[in-house]
């Protein structure tokens, strides 16, 4: 097989690991919690990062703030929340994305290949800012009867306690560190692969 | 760096200024210098050593960290204790069940780690109760006492809870001798009527659930202490013993007469194909064997009706008397097996025997006549040799890794460093004061962790501020990894300690439990979310299944309960976090909080007395709300027919809101 073909299909198969490791990692860090609580973000769910219940044990911890419930298995089955819809929609983008390039990859024809990077591409954008949109509802989003109620020193406003998208926040007593997990990785390889696939094709072309 | 040069400088000139209480201190026992930094564990660092103490009348087991001599944790074992509920909640109260009913009491004294192939495993740690006598198994997972199993045919169950190098068994026996079976006879007929049992208890290897293999009937001496053999005298069991007089009254004097006692070596491998070949009979006892049930951390008390009991005349050859000078309290076995040490506690010299010329003397019946029918071996036929004038009073000993022992002196007050083979004094040192047993971690097993030497002295007079007449108890800790000893650290203890096992931390922090996870949780009440939390009555009892999260209870209201009604609060803790434990307590309640850690749940009876409106709260300050997690019990006048009602935030948990 040409290797232009093998690099796309396997790149766009990558996408499928997706399903087993998690996006993103949110670590909260106090000094209550001197071995930090962990939140996996995943395509279909949300996840213990550190240790066992770390989801439950951020969700009871919101409620001190008010924070809106996250989407863990209890709150879902209790009715109190329902389930990201992103929890349906990016699976089917995925899979369909694999799809896409394995079929993509059978034709082999370089156009397509760059096809492909765009729609990842594309994805990627919008995946990205709907993540920032839940952060920002989560932070501003807050029960009126809160139990801590803190305003800004500066703005005098109400404390907001949007989790950072990438990077560090102090938040109250939580230092909070946000950062892409394997998956993101995974994606990365994955564009790299249909990326040589790309050139590799290209190069072809030339020497033809 | 201007001011942290002034600061030194200050630093300095108050030292030097200030000589005087170093050289009081130096004149109450050499301090070592720079203890100070041996012993200083810094903020946030951990400890190199468990130390797990006998509370001795305390009843319970503490939890030490070496070197710094920080208590951590009372584990409760045979007594009540109303900080963690134990043996009031409806939970924990059969563990202190007996054959004499519930006793709320016991006396703690000599606690073992489990081992594996004559080394520290780190499962298990045993402790005797020596008044009503029991062996105790706990947890070095949960450190959570798990079994009480009551010794029958028993008084004073001092020369225990040790065990074999495999765990095989844990032993009992008896410092009291007394009629068996029990009856109503004069106390001057004790001579040849009295009898003694060394109990031998089998060790489940995967659960570690403990049943009494067999009891030996001995004659009716007081069986003081006892030690395993290992590596070469795995297989034995030695029991020091003393008033061979048997005399009733006046001990001290009476019970003091003979020049030699007896240690007795009893060969338990042997005994087992004894018994495989069907040997001894089953009698008729009566006995509490309680145990704990993880999945619905509850204990049950059931009441044993038999054991298995050998006379030495059914053993022929597996049972000896190795003669010892003047009633020996310690019989200790080397790292090695060979030497079997007795420290006779009112002679002036140590007694070692040798494990293979006690087998030499046996092939050859070197004999010197018999005590009710068990041969006593010749003393030189036995003896390795004696170390002469050592000090006074020679209580236990205890080993390193190097051919030396450790000896108490409970007369003279110090500690003794000799080499067995050489029977020669290397070291000594005095103690603050009138030490008991001492602890090298690892002391009792093939592999000690010589390094640290924890003295446990029973009294203490000057050294610590006064507290009235009562005054603390005592550890002192010494470094023993040089020639000398190096006397580090006091410490104060809770009850009396008598003896201890220590281990490396390492060995046991890891596989640490944090929380118990809900989903195990198979309490027969338990709730595993706020939405099955209720109030039910039955008759005259309300049974009211209530949850605990931070920061509130649910429910938090509850009205419908009447006087004359026993009230049952089934509290499961919901947290699923470390750390976060719950207490309940309820005004009024003639017994105890309770405190319950994430994930289990715990039963307190309240029988409310008065109508009026009766607050419950949270005692652990578990968060930032926790003044706030309480609630309210409405009690009307008996008879009254105010209606069940339950709520939380004026909602009936887990009824859809309208």
């Amino acid at each position: 097989m040409r290797k232009d073909k093998l690099l796309m299909i396997i790149g766009s198969l990558l996408l499928l690991l997706l399903f087993v490791f998690p996006l993103w990692k949110i670590t909260l860090l106090a000094p209550q919690y001197p071995e930090p609580l962990g939140l996996n973000i995943h395509i279909t769910h949300l996840s213990d990062g550190n240790q066992f219940n770390d989801v439950n044990n951020i969700d009871l911890l919101n409620h001190y703030i008010g924070m809106a419930h996250l989407p863990t298995e209890i709150n879902v089955k209790k009715g109190e929340v329902k389930p990201f819809k992103e929890f349906v929609i990016i699976p089917i983008v995925v899979i369909a994305l694999s799809v896409i390039g394995v079929v993509f990859g059978v034709i082999g024809k370089r156009k397509l290949y760059a096809t492909w990077l765009g729609l990842l591409t594309v994805s990627g954008v919008v995946g990205m800012y709907d993540f920032y949109n839940w952060l920002y509802i989560y932070g501003h989003d807050l029960n009126p009867n809160a139990i801590l109620k803190i305003t800004d020193k500066v703005t005098g406003e109400m404390m907001a306690y949007q989790p950072p998208i990438f990077g560090f926040k102090q938040m109250l007593n939580f230092q909070v560190y946000s950062y892409p997990s394997t998956g993101v990785y995974f994606i990365g390889l994955s564009f790299v692969l249909v990326a040589l696939a790309f050139i590799v094709s290209s190069k072809n072309k030339l020497k033809n | 760096m201007k001011s942290i040069f002034a600061f030194l400088t200050v630093a300095v000139f108050l030292v030097s200024c200030n000589p005087a209480p170093t050289s009081s201190k130096s004149s109450k026992g050499a301090l070592t210098s720079n203890a100070a930094e041996r012993v200083y564990v810094a903020p946030g660092q951990y400890d190199e050593y468990y130390a797990f103490i006998s509370g001795g009348f305390s009843g319970q087991l503490s939890v030490y960290g070496l070197p710094s001599g920080r208590l951590f944790r009372v584990i409760p074992v045979f007594s009540q204790d109303p900080e963690k509920g134990y043996g009031y909640n409806e939970e924990t109260k059969p563990m202190l069940n007996t054959s004499h009913g519930f006793v709320p009491w016991g006396d703690s004294h000599h606690p073992d780690i489990s081992q594996t192939n004559g080394v520290l495993d780190g499962r298990w740690v045993f402790i005797n109760e020596n008044n009503t006598p029991r062996i105790a198994r706990i947890s070095l997972k949960t450190f959570e006492t798990e079994e009480i199993i009551e010794i029958p045919n028993s008084a004073g169950n001092h020369s225990s809870s040790f065990v074999t190098e495999n765990s095989e068994y844990v032993v009992a026996g008896t410092r009291f001798a007394v009629p068996i079976p029990q009856r109503d006879m004069p106390i001057s007929d004790y001579k040849g009527n009295f009898k003694a049992s060394l109990s031998f208890l089998k060790i489940n290897p995967e659960s570690g659930r403990m049943n009494i293999a067999f009891q030996l009937r001995m004659p009716g001496f007081d069986y003081d202490l006892s030690h395993p053999g290992r590596g070469k005298s795995h297989g034995w069991f030695f029991f020091s013993m003393y008033n061979t007089e048997e005399a009733h009254s006046l001990l001290e004097v009476n019970a003091s007469q003979n020049d030699k006692d007896f240690i007795a070596a009893v060969n338990w491998k042997k005994i087992e194909e004894y018994i495989a070949a069907g040997k001894g009979h089953k009698e008729k006892a009566r006995y509490a064997h309680n145990t704990w049930n993880d999945d619905t951390h509850t204990a049950t008390s059931k009441m044993e009706k038999e054991v298995l009991v050998i006379n030495p005349e059914d053993v022929p050859g597996a049972i000896y008397f190795l003669p010892t000078p003047k009633s020996p309290h310690g019989c200790d076995v080397d790292p090695t097996g060979e030497y079997i040490i007795g420290s006779g506690k009112l002679a002036a010299a140590m007694t070692v025997h040798s494990f293979t010329k006690m087998q030499k003397a046996i092939a050859d019946k070197a004999f010197d006549g018999d005590k009710y029918g068990i041969p006593i071996l010749k003393f030189e036929a036995v003896n390795y040799g004696t170390l002469e004038q050592p000090g006074l009073g020679p209580l236990h000993t205890e080993f390193d890794t190097r051919g030396n022992a450790y000896t108490t002196f409970f007369i003279s007050s110090e500690v003794v460093k000799w080499n067995i083979k050489d029977l020669k004094v290397i070291d000594r040192h005095p103690v603050y004061y009138s030490v008991g047993h001492l602890m090298i971690p690892g002391g009792n097993s093939r592999k000690p962790f010589d390094k640290y030497l924890v003295a446990m002295n029973k009294i203490t007079k000057d050294r610590y501020l006064p507290t009235g007449p009562e005054v603390c108890q005592s550890a002192q800790l010494f470094d023993i990894s040089g020639d000398k000893m190096q006397l580090l650290l006091d410490f104060p203890t809770i009850g009396e300690p008598h003896y201890a096992a220590g281990i490396p931390a390492k060995m046991l922090m890891d596989k640490s439990q944090k929380i118990y996870k809900l989903e195990d949780n198979k309490h027969p009440d338990a709730v595993k979310s706020e939405a099955d939390t209720k109030v039910v009555r039955k008759g005259n009892e309300i049974h009211v299944y209530m949850s605990m999260i931070r920061s509130h209870f649910s429910p938090d209201n509850i009205e419908g309960v009447r006087v004359g009604d026993k009230v049952f609060f089934h509290v499961t803790n919901l947290e699923q976090d470390y750390d976060v434990p719950h207490g309940f307590a309820m005004i009024g309640a003639n017994n105890s909080e309770m405190l319950i850690m994430p994930g289990r749940t715990s039963t307190l009876v309240w029988e409310p007395k008065e109508v009026g409106v009766w607050p419950f709260y949270c005692t652990d300050f578990c968060s930032a709300l926790h003044q706030e997690m309480q609630g309210y019990v409405r009690v009307s006048a008996k008879g009254a027919n105010t209606p069940i009602k339950y709520t939380l935030d004026d909602e009936v948990p887990g009824e859809e809101e309208e």
